[in-house]
């Protein structure tokens, strides 16, 4: 006992001890670039676990049963993560930092790859980790590749349409210009013309970007650096900002995230809108539906064609601490395949990765939308494919958000835009 | 001395003072050494769990706080550890500079974080202020309804409760809905307000739920302080002819002043770190980000500097509780309690 008392604060110290060493490091991260890590176990087969966010379509169980059936020695895992894209994002990181080698193969948003991918935690898909990209769309190849090495295997794909009233316009209009043109019959009918998302959120970081982008401008340059001082960015920043202040953008759009859009548009309140393929079918099926029959889709309307849409969708990555790629790039190629790709499509009307897939005629008629999405994901363009992206979107948000709203001039945002980004960059 | 181990406690417990004679060859002193040994090894498992959950984070937070983030190395593009960084986080934060490409520092472009600290920390207060002020006002004014005595008195203080039992993200997603375009606030009121889209009424909006969320707190922590208040004081004010109103000046509140300034202090150093409603209902737009949305942001982007952001944030909330106790008497801290010190005076 008095050996045990005064033992007490020594023990107290090394549980400490404990504690600090399992917390140390929690802060910095030092990576050696393509070393070690990412040269180990390349040929090595065994169980694997899959992390990612809820199945909330119930696919992923079936499919990775029916992979398990035929891989009696290489079971894959299903981790199983919340709903909420921030929470993913975090889990991921905290485990590739803790380099637990049970985050076998993860679904990695587009707007993370990158950023990922500099940490130094993702598997390079080349070399004998290669996979074949040529059937897949090129934008979403782009969006999982960074400094020119492709880090993961496009899995799902998404991207921006218009739906747009036949009823009140017969055809659909191909530029940015010729649907404010239409803006006069809107207004007739009393109702708002365009809208997307432009609440200060993700949401304004894709709109914003596809007016800039269908304008021909850019965010980033090939050399990772701003590129907003280029009449085309401004040109394509003032399409919105004049809309705005015309009121072609009806005034409370300002406050639209994703449902607030689709329920306006669903209550006739809207002539035009941009949103993603999934509310298609809510659209046509939902009680509170206005324009049931009454709405149709096109691509989004650019410069003097199709705009460029941004992309949204998920990559798989396998990560470097991974025991047994071998396995994991099996199942990325696994899940990646046409088969699969469609039983994604019907099952959970995800978009498909695979071009030849927008053109089978049994997937079209189950997802009408195809044409239309393929015209859109193919003139797509990747969000700035950053490690930076939370202080680039930040950067774009904010000062877009400004310029639509009048409290700054498109010239002062896009210089202060590109002046956030540089510095996010340091 | 395992006897010594199992006697001991019971004995304390049972008689503060001496029941038995001292065993033969045992002085006082010593048993009182023995006591606050064995008083220490029961403390230290306590000590030990805060030094793990509170010490350690804070000590190693302002550690990181010293350190620069990770940047990427531009020759392989990849991370690589930031190193020792003096004070630069803390001068990027309080004198809103960032780095540019030749290695100097620049004035922060709007859109970045490091340009909205002083618009943030102006935004807390501002909310804290009036919120304080708002949930002080009406808090005081339903503590004195539930202090009556009233046939559903019981069903008042319950109904009073309900908005401080729903959990803040929950009351944020609620009036997300009622201050909506479509919604019920700008129905009912006839008005096409962009509640959550401009300035002035994102801040309004803000205000009115946490007011309606915390209010019952407010009211609770005073009604507490009413109800140790004498009876027979009032009585007597009343024999010598004291009005209403000079009851209420003279007699209800300084006698409340304690239990009213442990309230207000805990309500103010809980809205100078308001993060749920501001990042639920508008996400940190049109003037709404204050220090806690900007420390979320910024962990997203880098964590050593967020690190020296939530030291300033801790600093100026502990001058802020300083002040309280310091110079107005907040007494949350000292040993005497409320109602001790309402009776002496």
């Amino acid at each position: 006992m008095r050996n045990s008392k005064r033992l007490a604060p020594l023990a107290a110290l090394s549980v400490l001890a404990l504690a600090l060493a399992a917390c140390g490091g929690g802060g910095g991260t030092s990576t050696a670039p393509g070393g070690g890590d990412a040269a180990n176990n390349l040929t090595d087969r065994g169980p694997i676990t899959y992390v990612q966010g809820k199945d909330n379509n119930n696919v992923w169980r079936p499919l990775i049963d029916k992979w398990n059936a035929a891989h009696a020695n290489e079971q894959v895992t299903f981790k199983e993560q919340t709903t909420s894209a921030d929470q993913q994002h975090d889990d991921l990181v905290q485990n590739f930092q803790a380099k637990n080698v049970n985050y076998d193969v993860a679904s990695v948003d587009v707007i993370w790859t990158a950023e990922f991918a500099a940490k130094g935690w993702l598997q390079p898909l080349k070399d004998q980790m290669a996979i074949d990209t040529s059937k897949m769309l090129p934008a979403t190849v782009k969006s999982a590749t960074y400094q020119d090495t492709l880090y993961a295997a496009p899995q799902a794909s998404d991207g921006g349409m218009l739906y747009y009233r036949k009823d009140l316009v017969p055809n659909p209009p191909k530029t940015w210009d010729e649907m404010m043109s239409m803006c006069s019959v809107a207004k007739a009918n009393n109702i708002g013309c365009y809208a997307g998302q432009f609440a200060k959120y993700e949401g304004l970081t894709v709109n914003a970007a596809e007016a800039i982008n269908s304008a021909g401008g850019t965010i980033l340059g090939k050399d990772g650096k701003p590129s907003l001082g280029t009449p085309e960015a401004k040109a394509g920043l003032q399409n919105l900002v004049t809309a705005y202040k015309d009121g072609n953008i009806p005034k409370e759009a300002i406050t639209f995230k994703e449902e607030d859009s689709r329920t306006a548009f669903e209550s006739g309140q809207l002539l035009f809108l941009r949103n993603w393929p999934y509310i298609y079918s809510l659209l046509k099926t939902d009680g509170a539906s206005a324009v049931k029959d009454t709405f149709a889709i096109a691509p989004l309307p650019g410069k003097d064609g199709p705009g460029a849409s941004s992309l949204g969708g998920h990559n798989m990555a396998v990560s470097v601490y991974s025991k047994h790629k071998a396995t994991a790039l099996d199942f990325v190629k696994y899940v990646t395949s046409a088969e699969q790709q469609t039983f994604f499509a019907t099952q959970a009307t995800l978009a498909p990765v695979l071009t030849s897939l927008y053109d089978d005629p049994a997937l079209i008629a189950k997802l009408p939308y195809l044409p239309v999405l393929k015209t859109s994901i193919e003139n797509a363009v990747p969000r700035p494919v950053t490690p930076f992206y939370p202080a680039v979107t930040k950067a774009i948000q904010d000062n877009a958000y400004a310029a639509i709203k009048g409290d700054k001039s498109v010239d002062q945002a896009l210089t202060d835009m590109g002046g956030a980004i540089s510095s996010a960059a340091q | 001395m395992s006897t010594d181990a199992t006697e001991l406690p019971v004995e304390t417990a049972a008689s503060p003072k001496q029941r038995r004679p001292l065993p033969r060859g045992e002085s006082a002193d010593r048993k009182a050494t023995t006591q606050g040994r064995w008083a220490a090894t029961l403390i230290v498992p306590a000590m030990v769990v805060l030094a793990v959950v509170i010490v350690y984070p804070v000590i190693n937070a302002i550690i990181m706080s010293f350190q620069h983030d990770s940047g990427l190395d531009p020759a392989t593009g990849f991370y690589v550890a930031g190193g020792f960084a003096g004070v630069a986080n803390y001068v990027h934060w309080l004198a809103q500079q960032c780095n540019t490409s030749g290695g100097g520092t620049v004035g922060c472009a709007p859109g970045t974080l490091g340009s909205q600290f002083w618009s943030a920390t102006g935004t807390t207060f501002f909310f804290a202020v009036v919120t304080v002020v708002l949930e002080t006002v009406l808090g005081f004014w339903m503590a004195v309804i539930m202090a009556r005595v009233f046939r559903g008195r019981s069903a008042l203080r319950a109904a009073v409760l309900v908005p401080w039992a729903i959990p803040t993200a929950v009351t944020a997603k609620l009036w997300v809905f009622i201050f909506a375009f479509e919604g019920i606030a700008n129905k009912i009121f006839g008005t096409s307000i962009l509640w959550t889209g401009s300035n002035g009424p994102a801040r309004f909006a803000i205000i009115i739920a946490d007011v309606w969320k915390t209010t019952p707190f407010m009211a609770l922590l005073i009604l507490a302080g009413l109800q140790i208040i004498p009876a027979e004081v009032y009585e007597a004010a009343k024999v010598d002819g004291a009005s209403a109103w000079q009851r209420f000046t003279q007699i209800t509140l300084p006698l409340v002043k304690p239990a009213l300034m442990v309230a207000v202090l805990f309500r103010a150093l809980d809205a100078l770190r308001m993060y749920d409603l501001p990042a639920i209902m508008t996400g940190g737009a049109n003037g709404t980000t204050t220090l806690s949305v900007l420390v979320v942001n910024q962990i997203r982007q880098g964590f050593n500097s967020a690190a020296a952001l939530s030291t300033i944030t801790f600093i100026i909330i502990f001058i802020v509780a300083f002040i309280f106790v310091r110079f107005l008497g907040a007494n949350a801290v000292a040993s005497s309690t409320p109602s001790e010190k309402g009776k002496t005076k």
